[in-house]
């Protein structure tokens, strides 16, 4: 187990360093120079003269060659340090320790709460395959897999607006501070990209749980007498639904993707809001540090949810 | 010499006749044993005619704008309510059929092709190469999709164009793994052992004799990504990313609300948002269907 470890944190070094190229090639490469591609965007009445174009870049650091660069950058963030905005005066570490927390949470409810209705659904749905509930039940699975998640975002609030003259609030709290206040700007989006989701998760569920009834073993419990009860509860679920929380780890992926849609829906003041609002200044120190950080996590949760996975289960290790 | 090629025209007219048979004999059993499938791929070509006739059949111009009807809801004049402009949101969501499908359409085949050829490629040369492109698909499956197609589009600028190619890029990755691991089981097949015996060279092979092989499972992989190429397009739209403006698309249309957000206009949420839902609802069901129909395989393990 632990060479294992070791092997895969081992491999996660390259990918994360390119990663970084990616990022660093998108943001300073292809554009030419960062501070000419910020300048000729609409900038109203402010004007920047080349004199001055030149001394922001000689302080920026971009008049070094790119490898330079690179390095530098780097080299910065292994220190922790992730620069500054371009446009606020404030270390791009503390946007992050203020808004992380909102998305990092909202992005564990939605992950709980797909669990909770997946689950459930696809585990009724096959056992009670070809009823109607199955059937109703695929229906809306089909349905919520279709309907893009900030849509039902922009549902929601223009719903609450218009009938409740509610809408989610935007400004930060946190639950340790004030948890209602903080539930009102967290839940609603982790529903919304819950539910999506959680259709994709029931469908899983309910194709690996047939999968599993059709195994040697679960003809052999129920050959020997075994009540349908603890046969599905004991032989059937436990090998099932352990690959079906692995495979949710995957789509982490379109969660954090989609969690940026849906922060600017529903007004959620989390980083995705910022990300939209980096690129739309073209901040790119900002868009930079906070791609690489959404890349990050989704690289190091699959990486431990595969060692847990291997470590439940030790087939994998030596494949 | 006027003889050969009036028979030849005769057999090219007979193959052809054969082969349209064919189809629609295809075509046919498919849609006795999936009904839903083919209702589905019925809808989705209904969608995309409405897209290709949309001068004809749209009440007004997308782009025609009303200073007197601004912000409107559904009435009979605009059946679908208007924008800030007062443009008719009816016209405007059959025109941006038009964008949407050809961004998903046009994305699609740029991924599904290239995933095909690097797909195929890394699979049956295998060694320096294929670790290369291994370890360089681990990097781009590293991003979360819509970031990644976010960070390109910041690279190269919006434009209809830099869509495509930012979708198309997310897109690649997936299609290459699958694709691989097709290869690398036919790799193994006598055909291709047979092939190699005779003296084929590893080009022909891969054309001639590997490729034929994945076109099942890419055609599934190509109903499902049609469906999440309409997603991000709709996303990045949305997000003000996508299609500039003032051309319509189904995201940017959507986008519209949140100029408004005091008084959110309800149909500017609601139609283009059940355009969007209904065409990816479409497509996922007749992919289902395709892929029953293609890998009888797997029937009966999903359902």
């Amino acid at each position: 187990m632990r060479q294992y470890t070791l092997r895969r944190l081992f491999l996660a070094v390259p990918t994360v360093l390119g990663v970084t190229l990616i990022i660093f090639i998108a943001m300073r490469v292809l554009p030419g120079d960062p501070v000419e591609a910020m300048f000729s965007g609409e900038l109203g009445t402010l004007t920047v003269t080349d004199e001055e174009k030149r001394t922001l870049k000689e302080s920026l650091g971009l008049h070094e060659p790119l490898a330079i660069q690179y390095l530098s950058w780097i080299r910065d963030i292994l220190k922790g340090d992730f620069g500054t905005s371009f446009w606020r005066p404030e270390p791009i570490r503390e946007v992050f320790e203020r808004r992380a927390p909102i998305t990092g949470q909202m992005a564990l409810l939605s992950i709980l709460f797909s669990w909770m209705i997946g689950l459930p659904v696809g585990i009724f749905s096959a056992v009670r395959r070809n009823s109607l509930m199955d059937y109703v039940s695929r229906f809306f699975v089909t349905l919520f897999m279709a309907i893009p998640s900030f849509l039902i975002g922009i549902m929601i609030v223009t719903v609450g607006v218009i009938f409740f003259t509610w809408r989610p609030p935007i400004t930060i709290e946190y639950f340790w501070n004030d948890p209602v206040h903080n539930l009102q700007i967290t839940v609603i989006p982790a529903i919304v990209l819950g539910l999506a989701l959680g259709a994709i998760l029931a469908r899983m569920t309910r194709a690996t749980v047939l999968e599993v009834f059709r195994e040697d073993y679960v003809r052999t419990s129920r050959a020997k007498g075994l009540r349908e009860q603890t046969v599905v509860w004991r032989h059937v679920l436990k090998n099932a639904l352990l690959p079906v929380i692995t495979v949710s780890g995957l789509h982490l992926a379109s969660l954090l993707g989609g969690s940026v849609a849906v922060e600017v829906a529903l007004g959620v003041p989390g980083l995705g809001r910022t990300l939209i609002q980096a690129m739309d200044e073209r901040d790119w120190m900002l868009i930079q540090n906070l791609v690489l950080l959404y890349a990050a996590v989704f690289i190091f949760v699959n990486l431990a949810i595969d060692l847990a996975y291997a470590w439940i289960d030790p087939r994998i290790r030596y494949e | 010499m006027r003889d050969t090629t009036g028979a030849q025209a005769v057999l090219t007219s007979a193959t052809a006749a054969v082969r349209a048979n064919r189809a629609f004999d295809v075509a046919r059993r498919f849609s006795v044993s999936n009904p839903i499938a083919a209702a589905a791929a019925a809808f989705i070509v209904i969608v995309a005619l409405a897209g290709v006739f949309a001068d004809l059949i749209t009440p007004y111009g997308p782009l025609e704008v009303d200073y007197d009807y601004i912000w409107d809801s559904p009435s009979p004049g605009h059946v679908f309510g208007t924008d800030a402009l007062g443009r008719d949101v009816l016209s405007r969501i059959i025109h941006g059929t038009r964008v949407s499908l050809r961004v998903a359409v046009i994305s699609v085949a740029i991924s599904k092709l290239v995933g095909l050829a690097w797909g195929v490629m890394s699979g049956y040369l295998g060694g320096r190469f294929d670790l290369v492109s291994q370890r360089f698909l681990d990097v781009l499956i590293s991003f979360p999709g819509v970031i990644l197609a976010m960070l390109l589009l910041v690279a190269l600028g919006t434009g209809m164009m830099t869509v495509i190619i930012a979708i198309a890029v997310t897109g690649i990755a997936g299609t290459t793994r699958v694709i691989r691991s097709v290869t690398l089981s036919v790799r193994e097949t006598v055909f291709v052992e047979a092939a190699r015996a005779l003296g084929a060279s590893p080009l022909r092979i891969m054309i001639r004799h590997v490729t034929p092989q994945t076109i099942a499972p890419l055609l599934v992989l190509v109903s499902a990504s049609l469906g999440s190429a309409i997603f991000a397009e709709a996303a990045l739209s949305f997000l003000g990313m996508g299609i500039p403006p003032p051309a319509p698309s189904w995201g940017n249309i959507l986008g519209g609300t949140l100029q408004q957000s005091f008084k959110p206009p309800w149909w500017l949420a609601l139609f283009p948002g059940m355009a969007i839902t209904f065409t990816i609802l479409a497509l996922n069901l007749f992919g289902d269907g395709l892929r029953d129909f293609l890998d009888p395989k797997l029937r009966g393990r999903l359902d």
